[in-house]
């Protein structure tokens, strides 16, 4: 099946537009980090920079730095929190969600109701209770705190999507897989996982960012390199008496590059499932 | 007989799959959720355990009677439909082109998971500093394109600022949008399609009587996911406007804040966040009943 | 200090008194998770252990800090010292979350925390540990810092006001002569001469986002035209006629008259010192730093033309700063609060603030006649010696977030959206009533 000619010139032109809508404020957030604090101020604007400054991305990775030495510490426990975090949820979320797609059980309906409620909770209203049991658990400003706590924050929706995807699959191939002697784990396993790939790539990329971007909670329950994750790091940008834009602009240009790096390798595992073809009609 | 030992089976399964799921969501949430729900009933002006006086639904009575908190909630509805729908239509778009025959289809993906890779706050100060009222590189070109006559004070006035703060949010969490869409498109069969071309039916067609009907369940889950957020708005108003100018941006969750950390007021705050939930919940509720998912487990 | 990003708005309501809220003396106990949390701080043996929390904008910097803590444990080797630092819109936040888990001992606090932090016992009443020498030798304004209702919650540590700022070059060729700066009205007159000489179309620039930057600018401006906030009894509100009126009606005349560039109400102190040293605004009132920022060549195209003069006086002759200082405090969870006082006396003591006068301002009287200390800021000592004896607070009242919550939202109403400043003030006198009750 090939499109025509016309059609792949459209869907051309408008990647084009996509790509242009999407990068033009990021390539001034570039801009903003490689030139001098002066020049950003300049009037009337400069389009192209009289000069340019990798100062700034110096500054960050300098150890021991007075405003931006702890966002090399930042970017691993970011990391490590994000991964740890989407591991646990996707494996949490992979069992309960298949329970939904394929089992009958009473209060279904309302135990999954119940999860996503505690999504609609302002963290706002629940932080100082939370801080009291972390500092109870000695589990403040540590990254196994942050984790407990974005594991409870992501697996709602982990679950409802990989539930949602888990059902989306023919039952009949799980069948075959258990006339063949699979358990029902084993099916699961073996034959319902591989297809639900674009799922589970997509659910764990949002627990991923979700962890990346959550700020509130990193704010309170974190305060040395041993836990602050970027969001909290770049806030500390604002520095001593003034804020410099550029450095904000740099840590947010660093900030991006792990996740675009890890959806550019995963990517491809969005594709799959029945799309491929694994399953005709 | 066998029947219902296979019901008590796969109910026990069931328990069984969803506990380590419980266990991580609610031996968390349990506690503060129970605890914020008790304060609510009572007047709690400090952190500190003490002896504070019952007030029943006084703190409901207080917020549903204050009138910032309906200008703020004004605030909210506005900024959830509107970023949801926009967000909602630009990621079906996005995620079809994702998926539509590209070379270097990855290089597009990568493009779009940038915005969404962008922490929020980072996401915030760029868009404050692209509408700078003094430096900003919009209201240089505005001026060099002649579009306007004089800088302009975009963040300066209340009902623009507002759609503004939209625009920067939409801007970031279309991304999220699209890829849970593009997820979705994976789980149609080929088939379909091939179908509907041998029946002569076009790609318009097949998309509204196809794409859209078996994408339901996911776009159910985005548009849930996206109203939750984007009701319970804060970090991009805090960083964007801090609920300015003359409140106009001010949203429930953002008062919830004010009220619940800077005034101390944790009753009134614990019950602001309790009629959030309600709300949402509601909201939720009829967007599934739009979409006909009677059963929200099973396709959705 | 620099940075105020309070966020705020809002004219609330304080709850009505319900009839039954109080009624039968119906009360519950909200413990902790297991029980273990609340104050129960104790005072130590003056040994040990301790955690202290700073901020990372403005007054000392972290090395600063850092330095003197270094110091302070080669003198007290039985006291150990762990500092950790936040953003000072995250101060608050954090010692609200942290107050009943006993995590720091030291807290850092700004000048609008005491009756708050005070009355709900988040740090320690300390009027007994204050002595005769720090009460006499520290300058009044100052030790108001942390006072409330007659008694001490802490030691001030950064002290700070706002000043004028102006452009020479400006007032040069506008033909202005800096003299007639003396008085608001004379500011305004310069200002009309700028604009109409076209130097440069708006000459002020303020900061008046709806966080409490706003209501300092107002504080200011208030003292200036003789107002004041509250009724001597301290139970309703008296900005909305008299000074706090004149204040406002001024400000927006301003605006009417094209002199304040619009940027203002989206503008917190930083962005009013960009403006000015790119030299798109003639005068700023700002902190103390905004000398530095505007005199930095790599970071100012106006350095070396930036005059610094005590702030303009109304028609009464009045002229007071806003205290805009900050304090350390016994945090009332401490169980080590020996050795938190200790270590607060070391670094509000004279040596240590006169030792890094460069980066903020000693608290102390005899400190201005140092000339070391002198040497430090040369341009600034001598007036900041004056203005910093001569201070105006935001009212000192528990609920003051809330208070400043109402007014930020309905001076804003007037300076966004061109609401009738008596109407506004008006309303925010109302709701501040309530607060206050």
């Amino acid at each position: 099946m090939r499109a025509s000619l016309g059609y792949r010139i459209f869907v051309h032109a408008m990647a084009a537009v996509v790509a242009v809508i999407i990068l033009a404020p990021l390539a001034w957030l570039v801009y903003a980090s490689l030139v001098p604090r002066v020049e950003l101020l300049a009037l009337p604007y400069h389009w192209w920079p009289r000069h340019w400054t990798a100062q700034r991305y110096a500054d960050i990775f300098a150890a021991g730095g007075d405003v931006a030495g702890t966002f090399r510490y930042a970017l691993v426990n970011s990391l490590i929190v994000a991964c740890v975090t989407v591991v646990i949820a996707l494996c949490v979320a992979v069992l309960g969600g298949y329970a939904y797609a394929r089992l009958r059980f009473p209060l279904r309906r309302a135990t999954l109701t119940l999860f996503l409620t505690t999504y609609m909770l302002p963290p706002i209203t629940l932080v100082i209770p939370l801080y009291l049991t972390l500092s109870q658990f000695g589990l403040l400003d540590s990254k196994t705190g942050l984790i407990i706590m974005y594991c409870s924050l992501a697996t709602p929706f982990a679950l409802w999507t990989m539930s949602n995807f888990l059902s989306s699959l023919p039952a009949e191939l799980e069948d075959a897989a258990r006339v063949d002697g699979c358990s029902r784990l084993g099916a699961l396993v073996r034959v319902i996982l591989p297809l639900a790939r674009p799922g589970i790539v997509a659910t764990g990329l949002f627990a991923f960012l979700l962890c990346w971007d959550e700020f509130l909670y990193a704010l309170v329950f974190t305060s040395t390199a041993n836990a602050k994750t970027i969001p909290v790091a770049i806030a500390e940008f604002t520095g001593r008496n003034a804020v410099d834009f550029g450095l904000i602009a740099a840590g947010g240009v660093l900030a991006t590059i792990p996740p675009v790096v890890i959806g550019v390798a995963f990517q491809r595992y969005l594709l799959g499932g029945l799309a491929s073809g694994a399953v005709k009609g | 007989m066998a029947a219902s030992r296979d019901r008590r089976g796969q109910a026990w399964l069931a328990l069984a799959l969803l506990a380590p799921a419980a266990v991580v969501v609610f031996g968390v949430v349990l506690y503060p959720a129970l605890r914020a729900l008790w304060i609510s009933f009572f007047d709690v002006d400090s952190p500190m355990p003490g002896a504070y006086p019952f007030t029943g639904i006084g703190n409901y009575r207080d917020v549903l009677t204050d009138p910032l908190v309906w200008t703020a909630a004004g605030h909210t509805v506005y900024f959830t439909l509107v970023s949801t729908a926009a967000e909602l239509v630009l990621g079906v778009l996005l995620a079809l082109l994702m998926n539509a025959p590209l070379r270097a289809r990855w290089l597009l993906r990568a493009i779009v998971i940038v915005p969404w890779a962008l922490p929020t706050i980072v996401n915030g100060a760029m868009w404050t500093g692209l509408l700078n009222s003094q430096y900003g590189p919009v209201n240089a070109l505005l001026t060099q394109l002649h579009v306007t006559s004089h800088y302009i004070s975009f963040l300066g006035s209340p009902f623009l600022a507002l759609n503004l703060v939209i625009v920067a949010d939409v801007w970031k969490n279309t991304s999220l949008v699209a890829f849970f869409l593009l997820a979705g498109l994976q789980t149609i069969p080929h088939g379909l399609y091939e179908a509907a071309r041998v029946d002569g039916a076009g790609p318009v067609r097949a998309f509204f009587s196809i794409t859209l009907p078996l994408l339901r369940p996911t776009i159910a889950i985005v548009l849930v996911l996206r109203t939750m957020e984007a009701f319970k708005v804060f970090d991009i108003i805090y960083v964007m406007t801090g609920g300015g100018p003359a409140s106009g941006t001010q949203t429930v969750t953002f008062l919830t804040y004010l009220k619940a950390f800077s005034d101390q007021r944790f009753g009134y705050g614990s019950a602001m966040a309790y009629l959030i939930v309600v709300v949402i919940l509601v909201l939720s509720t009829i967007y599934l009943r739009l979409l006909r998912q009677s059963d929200m487990g099973a396709a959705a | 200090m620099s940075v105020r990003n309070h966020p705020g708005d809002g004219g609330v309501s304080r709850r009505g008194f319900l009839g039954f809220s109080a009624a039968a003396g119906a009360t519950v106990l909200l413990g902790s998770a297991c029980g273990a949390g609340g104050v129960g701080g104790g005072a130590g043996n003056g040994t040990g252990k301790i955690r202290a929390l700073f901020m990372k904008q403005a007054g000392y910097s972290e090395s600063d800090i850092r330095k003197m803590t270094a110091a302070f444990q080669k003198a007290n080797p039985k006291i150990q010292v762990d500092v950790e630092l936040v953003a000072y819109e995250a101060l608050h936040d954090k010692i609200v979350a942290a107050a009943p888990a006993h995590t720091y001992d030291v807290v850092l606090i700004d000048v609008i925390w005491p009756a708050e932090f005070g009355s709900k016992r988040i740090v320690t009443d300390v009027t007994g540990k204050v002595s005769g020498g720090i009460r006499n030798g520290m300058l009044p304004g100052a030790l108001a810092t942390a006072e409330y209702r007659d008694h001490y919650y802490g030691l001030p540590w950064i002290l700070d006001t706002k000043y004028l700022f102006y452009n020479k070059a400006h007032l040069r060729k506008a033909g202005v002569d800096a003299a007639s700066l003396d008085t608001w009205d004379g500011v305004r007159a310069a200002a009309k001469q700028i604009k109409s000489k076209g130097v440069v179309d708006t000459p002020l620039a303020w900061s008046w986002k709806q966080v409490e930057a706003l209501v300092c600018d107002y504080t200011q401006l208030l003292g200036a035209y003789g107002g004041a906030f509250l009724t001597p009894d301290g139970k309703s509100a008296a900005f909305q006629t008299g000074g706090g009126l004149d204040a406002l009606t001024f400000m927006r005349g301003t605006i009417d008259d094209g002199l304040t560039n619009k940027g203002s109400i989206t503008w917190i102190e930083d962005d009013v010192l960009k403006t000015f040293s790119q030299g798109q605004a003639s005068f700023m009132l700002n902190w103390t730093y905004g000398y530095a920022g505007a005199n930095d060549p790599k970071a100012s195209k106006v350095a070396g033309d930036v005059g610094v003069l005590r702030t303009p006086a109304g028609p009464g002759g009045k002229r007071p700063g806003v205290n805009g200082s900050m304090a350390l405090c016994v945090s009332g969870g401490s169980r080590n609060q020996a050795a938190a006082w200790t270590y607060i006396t070391y670094l509000t003591g004279a040596p240590v603030q006169d030792q890094y006068a460069t980066s903020s301002l000693p608290c102390w009287h005899a400190s201005y006649d140092d000339p070391e200390v002198a040497k430090a800021n040369p341009k600034i000592v001598p007036i900041a010696k004056e203005q910093l004896a001569d201070l105006i607070a935001r009212p000192q009242v528990p609920r003051y977030n809330e208070m400043s919550q109402v007014l930020q939202a309905q001076l804003q109403r007037c300076l966004a959206q061109g609401a009738d400043p008596a109407a506004v003030l008006k309303s925010a006198a109302d709701q501040a009533k309530r607060i206050l009750a």
